[in-house]
């Protein structure tokens, strides 16, 4: 008996109010895997992520969490059972502390906060030492750190970020990729957006290239870090 | 000092000036939680003070006649604020929220539109006519005035301004303890902050709405009470009139800022009553016909050169 795949999506066909945005698309997540969705601008990626968490309109398809069907669920109901969603941005709260903005991460959990709040300050140890500051007036790198413990603060079936390193300097960069190496060390799956191809790539189980809201390639991250298309596209490889 | 300055500036125009900060202050919390949590002006909100004046007023007066003996105003408030808060709830249940994911302007109108539907309705049960809340002049208070006069600074305070001043300064320790400490109140400043994020991060936002109703009801009718314990009589446009300072007071102290609110509430009315003193010369400084221009004029100051207030607040 193979296992489910933690998320699957198959044939989705979604959008804004009229306008078609994804096209037949199909990713899976497995058990413990990190997988990756590039692609240029305007591709679709978020709108995936947004799918998944019911933020808009699935014409077709399916979505399914460990095999249960999840299209048109209500996002709150979708963070309940247990979608850890980073959102490309204003992903916190700015006038709430640090620890005020875990514990809005934890609203629909009933017990367990205080230990939950405590592993995430293990995870991200800067985050203890700024607790009690405003969220707003932190960094850019702290701030998606403070995004990425909010949403861990449910009990993470998968964790959906979206692009958690753009704009970030180089150094806040590799630091989010180990967090999320370390993340998905703890067994959490992760289904991760990114503009960074190559780094994404090099700790992706496997990747999916999404153009014009369809799928474009597959395959292991290693694969794609060696297929000259993808190279050409979004390596900055030369040839 | 006191006797050519002091006694006449702070008894005649700071303490006054301070009772009508208060008032505004209270109204003007529910109108920017509104504003920052449904995002929307709710010009009703003025209406919930004036309804709950006038329930504030029925219970004293269904008390009076049937039980025989007069109750405090703060004390008949109590059922007033419970039905005014079921009333708005009900409201927003079956008035407002169709319109939640409409584009704003027409929530606005339809609060403009609540605003002359409570309005009307309070004509009709109670009459178009002012109505005494409690009748006679209120005296100064014989202990403050003696034991202020104890240290040459005579304190004329009648009681009704200590218990708005004091009931305001109660309310506000409860408010900061509610949105500081409670997690009900932590959901409303993060569904002010960002409702769109609220929602993903598992926040049951229409909980947060009722919440937000019950706060801003609550304390737009201890506005209400306060307002006519200080007029000493009830009209059924006490609740427009104040809605110009109230929200000038929500700008001031910036969009979806309780305590902004609180400090613009306070800025205004006392700009307000200082703008009548006699500053310069013998006359006041404005006639006192100007006083609402005032906190127009703070708005549209406020709204030109730092639009997102004191203490920067939501830009629409
Ligand atoms: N809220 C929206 N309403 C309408 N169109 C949108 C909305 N958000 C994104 N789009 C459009 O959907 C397409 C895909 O967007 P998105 O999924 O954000 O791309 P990506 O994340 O890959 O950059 C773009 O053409 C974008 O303009
Ligand atoms: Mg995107």
């Amino acid at each position: 008996m193979s296992s489910l795949p933690t998320l699957e999506i198959n044939d989705l066909f979604a959008g804004y109010g009229e306008t078609e945005i994804l096209k037949s698309i199909n990713i899976s997540v497995e058990p413990a895997q990190t997988v990756a969705i590039i692609g240029p601008n305007g591709a679709g990626k978020s709108t995936v992520i947004k799918s998944v968490l019911g933020l808009v309109n699935v014409r077709g398809g399916k979505i399914n969490l460990n095999g249960q069907d999840i299209i048109g669920i209500a996002p709150d109901e979708a963070i309940r059972q247990g979608i850890s969603y980073v959102p490309q941005t204003h992903n916190v709260f700015p006038n709430l502390s640090v620890l005020e903005n875990l514990e809005m991460g934890a609203w629909t959990r009933k017990t367990g906060i205080k230990e939950r709040i405590d592993e995430m300050f293990t995870l991200f140890p800067d985050l203890q030492v700024k607790k009690s500051k405003i969220a707003g007036s932190l960094s850019g790198g702290q701030r998606q750190m403070v995004a990425m413990a909010k949403a861990l603060m449910v009990d993470s079936k998968i964790m959906l970020l979206d692009e958690p390193t753009a704009g970030l300097s180089p150094k806040y960069q590799s630091e989010i990729f180990q967090t999320i190496k370390k993340i998905n060390g703890s067994g959490i799956p992760i289904l991760l957006v990114e503009q960074n191809a190559k780094q994404a790539l090099e700790i992706a189980d496997k990747g999916f290239v999404l153009v014009d809201g369809a799928n474009k390639v597959q395959g292991t991250g290693k694969e794609l870090l060696e297929d000259s298309n993808v190279a050409r596209m979004f390596l900055g490889s030369k040839d | 000092m006191w006797q050519t300055f002091g006694f006449e500036f702070v008894n005649f125009y700071f303490i006054p000036g301070l009772v009508v900060g208060c008032i505004y202050a209270l109204g003007a919390i529910g109108i920017t939680l509104t504003f920052g949590i449904l995002r929307f002006a709710n010009f009703a909100h003025g209406e919930v003070m004036m309804i709950g004046a006038y329930f504030t007023w029925t219970v004293m007066t269904l008390v009076k006649n049937g039980l025989g003996f007069p109750i405090h105003p703060l004390v008949a408030a109590v059922p007033a604020i419970a039905l005014a808060i079921s009333l708005f709830i009900f409201v927003d249940r079956y008035f407002y929220k169709p319109f939640r994911s409409a584009p704003t302007i027409r929530v606005v109108m339809a609060s403009f539109g609540m605003m002359l539907v409570i309005r009307s309705f309070v004509q009709s049960v109670w009459g178009p006519n002012q109505l005494t809340f409690v009748p006679g002049i209120a005296r100064p208070n014989e202990t403050v005035k003696s034991f202020t006069n104890s240290f040459d600074m005579m304190i004329l305070m009648p009681n009704k301004h200590f218990w708005i001043i004091a009931g305001t300064f109660v309310i506000m320790l409860a408010l900061s303890w509610l949105l500081t400490k409670t997690k009900i109140g932590k959901g409303m400043r993060a569904v002010s902050d960002s409702p769109e994020l609220a929602k993903v991060s598992g926040i049951d936002v229409e909980i947060i709405i009722r919440a937000t109703w019950i706060v801003g009801g609550f304390c737009a009718v201890a506005a209400g009470v306060f307002l006519v314990m200080d007029l000493q009589m009830l009209e059924t446009t006490m609740g427009f009139r104040m809605l110009l300072p109230m929200f000038a007071a929500a700008i001031l102290g910036g969009i979806g800022r309780p305590f902004g609110a609180v400090v613009g509430g306070l800025v205004i009315g006392l700009a307000e009553e200082l703008s009548v003193y006699p500053w310069l010369g013998n006359g006041p400084l404005l006639s006192p016909g100007y006083k609402t221009g005032v906190a127009f004029a703070i708005m549209i100051v406020m709204l030109v050169l730092r639009p997102s207030g004191l203490f920067k607040g939501r830009l629409f």
